[in-house]
C-alpha cells in the first residue's frame, strides 16, 4: 500500500527547517520551503525535491503564494520568536491548518496562550532538562 | 493618563513628548541601549532598555496599571506578539499598534488586535488622491472594515449629475453622509441636486463598494 503523502510547509530555512525538509522529501512528501534569505537554501540537499521560496514568511503574501491554506502541516523554524508566534497564529486561526508546529527558543512561551493549539518545541528546555538530569544524576550517583 | 510606548525612532520621541506636554505619566521601552540614553535625557519619561515581548519588561514598565499602551516598533511580528501579551496578559484597555504591511491590518483584527493603522496603506490612499488616479479613496475604515468612508468625486461622465438624491436608487446599507461643494459642506436630503465636481463622502459595506462606486461615477 503506497504511504500518504501530505503537504507540508516548512518556515525558515534555518538549519532545524533543512534538517525536516531533507528528511520529508526523502519519505515522499511534497515540501515547500519559505526563507526570506536566498542564500540560506544552500543547506538543502541536491535531492530536495521540493518548492523553495524566497520571501518574507510572516508576509500574507508570501504565505498565500505557498498556498499555505491547502497545507496538512506547517512547521515554523525561523531564528526569531516572534516571527514564528505570528505565522503559526496566521496558519492556525487564519488559513485553519490542521497541524501547526513551531520552534521557541523561549521556554515562557511553552504553553502559552500566545500558542494555542500549536505544537511546540522548546529546543532550551529540552537540551536544558537533560543537562540538568546529567548533573542531578551525578550527584545521586556518588 | 498612564500610557508605555514601545518603539524607537522619532515618532516615540515625539508623541511621547506630546503626551507629557499634556500632563500624562509616559514610560518608554526600548531595544537599543543608547537610543534609551538619548530618550531618557531628552524626555521627562521612565526609559526601559529591553525587549518588549518579554513579560517581566512590560511588568517592570507597569503594565498591569497602564491606560493604554502604543506599540510601533519597526517590526510587525514583534508588534502583534507584545499588544496580545498586553491584550491577554496585562489587560491593558487601549491597545494602538501599527504595522509595516497593509495586509496585516486585518491578520491583527483576526488575532484579537483591533485598533491597528497601517502608514503604508494611508500613504499610499494620500497619494492616490492627490495624484488623482483614482475617482473613489477610502477614507477610513470602521468596525474591523466592516464598514467604508470613502470620498468620490462626480466627473462630468456621471450619470447622477443634475438627479435629485431622491431620484437615485442607492444600495443597501450606503448613506451619502456629505456633499462638498466648492469646499463647502452640504448636509444632503432628497431634494439636493448633484452637480459636477461635488465631492461626496459615502459611508458603505465593502460588500457595496463597487456598485456604488459604478452608480455614482459611471466607471465600469
Amino acid at each position: 500500500m503506497k504511504k500518504q503523502s501530505f503537504y507540508i510547509l516548512i518556515i525558515g530555512c534555518s538549519r532545524l527547517g533543512v534538517y525536516i525538509a531533507n528528511n520529508l522529501s526523502k519519505l515522499g512528501h511534497s515540501v515547500v520551503i519559505i526563507d526570506e534569505d536566498e542564500s540560506s537554501f544552500i543547506l538543502l540537499d541536491v535531492n530536495f525535491s521540493g518548492f523553495k521560496i524566497e520571501g518574507n514568511p510572516a508576509e500574507l503574501e508570501t504565505l498565500r503564494q505557498a498556498k499555505i491554506a491547502k497545507a496538512d502541516i506547517v512547521i515554523v523554524t525561523t531564528r526569531d520568536d516572534n516571527i514564528n508566534i505570528m505565522v503559526a497564529q496566521i496558519a492556525k486561526e487564519i488559513f485553519k491548518v490542521p497541524r501547526v508546529m513551531a520552534r521557541i527558543f523561549d521556554p515562557v512561551h511553552e504553553g502559552s496562550y500566545l500558542l494555542k493549539n500549536i505544537d511546540t518545541i522548546c529546543p532550551t528546555s529540552l537540551a536544558g532538562d537533560i543537562l540538568l538530569k546529567a548533573v542531578t544524576d551525578r550527584d545521586e550517583g556518588k | 493618563m498612564k500610557y508605555i510606548i514601545v518603539g524607537g525612532g522619532n515618532s516615540v520621541y515625539y508623541l511621547s513628548r506630546s503626551l507629557i506636554s499634556k500632563g500624562n505619566q509616559v514610560t518608554v521601552i526600548n531595544r537599543n541601549q543608547d537610543e534609551c540614553i538619548q530618550l531618557a535625557r531628552k524626555l521627562n519619561a521612565v526609559v526601559i532598555s529591553g525587549d518588549a515581548s518579554n513579560i517581566s519588561i512590560l511588568d517592570q514598565a507597569g503594565a498591569s496599571s497602564a491606560d493604554a499602551i502604543f506599540v510601533i516598533t519597526l517590526n510587525d511580528h514583534d508588534n502583534l506578539v507584545i499588544c496580545q501579551i498586553a491584550s491577554l496578559t496585562f489587560r491593558i484597555p487601549k491597545i494602538f499598534t501599527l504595522v509595516d504591511d497593509p495586509d496585516n491590518e486585518e491578520v491583527f483584527n483576526q488575532l484579537g488586535i483591533q485598533n491597528v493603522l497601517s502608514i503604508n496603506r494611508i500613504l499610499t490612499s494620500l497619494i492616490e488622491e492627490k495624484t488623482g488616479f483614482s475617482d473613489a479613496t477610502n477614507l477610513l475604515s470602521l468596525a474591523e472594515g466592516k464598514v467604508n468612508f470613502t470620498k468620490l468625486e462626480l466627473s462630468s461622465q456621471s450619470p447622477v449629475i443634475n438627479k435629485n438624491l431622491s431620484d437615485i436608487q442607492l444600495p443597501d446599507n450606503t448613506l451619502i453622509a456629505v456633499i462638498l461643494r466648492n469646499n463647502t459642506p452640504i448636509i444632503p436630503r432628497g431634494s439636493t441636486t448633484l452637480q459636477e465636481g461635488d465631492q461626496l463622502v459615502v459611508l458603505n459595506s465593502p460588500i457595496e463598494h463597487s456598485k456604488i462606486i459604478r452608480l455614482l461615477t459611471g466607471e465600469k
